[in-house]
């Protein structure tokens, strides 16, 4: 599209020197954007505005934060107690991450079901899943700060996960410590870590956009823009939907804030941290359990690697397996909508996520769900079998083998019809 | 000029800045890492850190089936004061039945004084036992409750996801009652 013409001088002094005018009409106010998009669209825009809060409640608390492994609790308590606010700074701060978690997994799973990590949104989706790494480990760092029970022995047990790896591990992980535990040197590099981090997300943000910008969102029906009448200028129109729709995400964040504000919290994390005593119940934080699950259902030997290694593969292998799907997947359509045979596949996946994070929460011998002769441990192994093998054979072979419904020849075409139902 | 335009690989000059920039990437990824260097070692426990290295207990205060935990290096030691039955337990042990075939003899001094650094060799968690009433796992030794190893009365692991036994520190005794650790 043209550039457009200001009429204020001001703005086109500016603009004719550094196009910042010209960049964000032509992102916003031009970006042709489907009109079809449903509220599964909301979620990008809300990741983005938690991580905006996120980054201004951080800077707050630093202020009155000590990074000191004697002091960090304390000074934690004081936030709580004697700042001004420091109660609502800390509450959105911890909520916050789990409010990002909620807003960036349905923001995946979003496009995993509508395919959006297809050509040619690969680089697009690969830099997604890089925030995703990004996030957790903020997120892990960020939990050891208050330097209570959780936070000791969380930051123990997944920097041991790097002992796993043969002949580099052990100096590794007391690399990773600064010392022979986790003590006030670990505390200072995941500080100063967890301050840089957030920033490293912005800027894969702005990478994120400017891919998406480039290839254009994606849609439910997932047939691309073919003439004008398949999109309408993102301003306006999603504006205000991204508003309304962060008025109801407040709504539920604000909930969390002020009546649980320790809802997704440990009682455990306020003692302070005691290098002498573990508690009887590890958990990491929800966000994390799937992962956890994953983990610990791996008990056994394989080609010679012991169990804790293969463990800790089977973690990471669960996200790496994300960027190479655009090629897993073998089907043509987009949009799980035309797909009959790997709808379903998909409801099975999102129910084995939740049994995963089931799993990560409880012990590995208790029953799983009361029932008497099924483990959790057993359980977990299973859903992380399929966990896999959704990405690595469903997805190849019901590419191949399904028959999908007839596409809609454009989005308006799909939209005249009643959209869904098309 | 003309010259390096159309010649090929038999130029002299070619050659020589081939190699200069073979040589200009080679210096440059040597100095580059030789400069992160001093970042990454900055991250390696420090000289006040590696000092703290050692510590002495006196033993005369633990009667026999039970144990104490001492900070060593930031981590607790257990100390474990054995009684007869515990011994003859942990060497008749066959080792064939062991994760980590280690004989008891080889992970003490003195038999009735057991010194395990107490750190699950899994994850790193500290494994119960060592006050009196915690559960001590299926082998009277240590029972870790993150992720389920029972240790022996060896400290050898017996069952459960730990790779190894429970790392044995250096330690000497300097009387029959007094062990410095480290």
């Amino acid at each position: 599209m043209s550039a457009p013409v200001w009429n204020n001088k001001v703005v086109k002094w500016v603009d004719d020197r550094l196009p910042v005018f010209s960049m964000l009409h032509h992102s916003a106010y031009e970006y042709p954007t489907p009109k079809n998009l449903s509220y599964m669209w909301n979620f990008g825009s809300l990741a983005g505005l938690v991580l905006v809060t996120m980054i201004l409640t951080g800077i707050f608390l630093v202020m009155n934060y000590t990074p000191h492994a004697d002091m960090a609790f304390d000074s934690v308590e004081r936030i709580m107690r004697d700042v001004n606010y420091g109660w609502l700074i800390r509450y959105l701060h911890m909520n916050g991450a789990s409010m990002f978690f909620i807003a960036v997994y349905i923001h995946i799973f979003r496009g995993l079901y509508y395919g959006s990590y297809k050509a040619p949104r690969e680089v697009l989706w690969w830099i997604g899943i890089l925030i995703l790494l990004a996030m957790m480990a903020t997120a892990f760092m960020g939990y050891v700060l208050p330097w209570g029970q959780m936070s000791f022995w969380g930051a123990t047990v997944i920097t041991n996960l790097f002992s796993a790896f043969p002949v580099i591990g052990d100096p590794l992980v007391t690399w990773l410590w600064g010392g022979f535990s986790v003590g006030n040197p670990t505390l200072n590099r995941f500080f100063s870590l967890h301050y840089l981090l957030p920033f490293v997300i912005l800027g894969l943000v702005v990478l994120h956009v400017w891919a998406l910008h480039t290839v254009r969102s994606n849609n439910p029906t997932g047939v691309e823009i073919k003439t004008p009448q398949d999109s309408i200028p993102f301003h306006p129109y999603y504006t205000i939907k991204d508003l309304f729709g962060m008025g109801v995400f407040l709504i539920i964040y604000l909930y969390f804030v002020f009546f649980a504000p320790n809802f997704f919290g440990e009682p455990d994390n306020y003692i302070m941290a005691n290098p002498l005593s573990t508690p009887a119940h590890i958990v990491p934080e929800w966000y994390f359990l799937p992962f956890y699950a994953i983990l610990r259902s791996i008990d056994f030997e394989f080609l010679g690697m012991p169990a804790k290694l293969l463990g800790v593969l089977a973690m990471f292998a669960a996200i790496i397996v994300l960027f190479v799907i655009p090629w897993l997947d073998t089907s043509k359509v987009r949009s799980s909508r035309f797909r009959p045979v790997y709808k379903w596949f998909f409801v099975v996946l999102i129910i084995d996520c939740f049994v995963l994070g089931y799993c990560g929460a409880k012990a590995p011998s208790d029953p799983f769900m009361g029932l008497h002769g099924l483990q959790v441990i057993t359980v977990g192994q299973l859903a992380t079998l399929y966990y896999f093998l959704h990405f690595l054979v469903v997805m190849p072979v019901v590419g191949k083998m399904e028959r999908p419904k007839p596409l809609p020849a454009s989005i308006s075409e799909s939209v005249l019809k009643g959209g869904a139902n098309a | 000029m003309s010259q390096t335009a159309q010649s090929s690989g038999e130029n002299p000059d070619e050659n020589r800045r081939d190699f200069l920039t073979l040589a200009t990437t080679a210096v440059g990824v040597v100095g580059t890492g030789m400069a992160l260097w001093p970042f990454v070692d900055s991250m390696n426990p420090s000289k006040d850190v590696l000092a703290l290295a050692s510590v002495e207990v006196n033993l005369s205060n633990i009667p026999v089936g039970q144990a104490i935990k001492v900070m060593w290096r930031g981590k607790p030691v257990f100390i474990r004061h054995r009684t007869e039955r515990e011994i003859k337990e942990a060497e008749d042990v066959a080792l064939n039945q062991l994760v980590d075939p280690e004989t008891d003899d080889a992970r003490v001094k003195k038999k009735e004084w057991l010194i395990v650094v107490g750190v699950c060799t899994h994850l790193g968690c500290i494994p119960m036992g060592t006050a009196t009433g915690e559960p001590r796992g299926d082998f009277d030794g240590w029972y870790c409750p993150c992720h389920g190893s029972h240790y022996d009365s060896s400290g050898r692991i017996r069952k459960g996801p730990a790779p190894r036994n429970l790392v044995v520190p250096t330690y000497t005794f300097l009387t029959d009652t007094s062990v410095k650790i480290g």
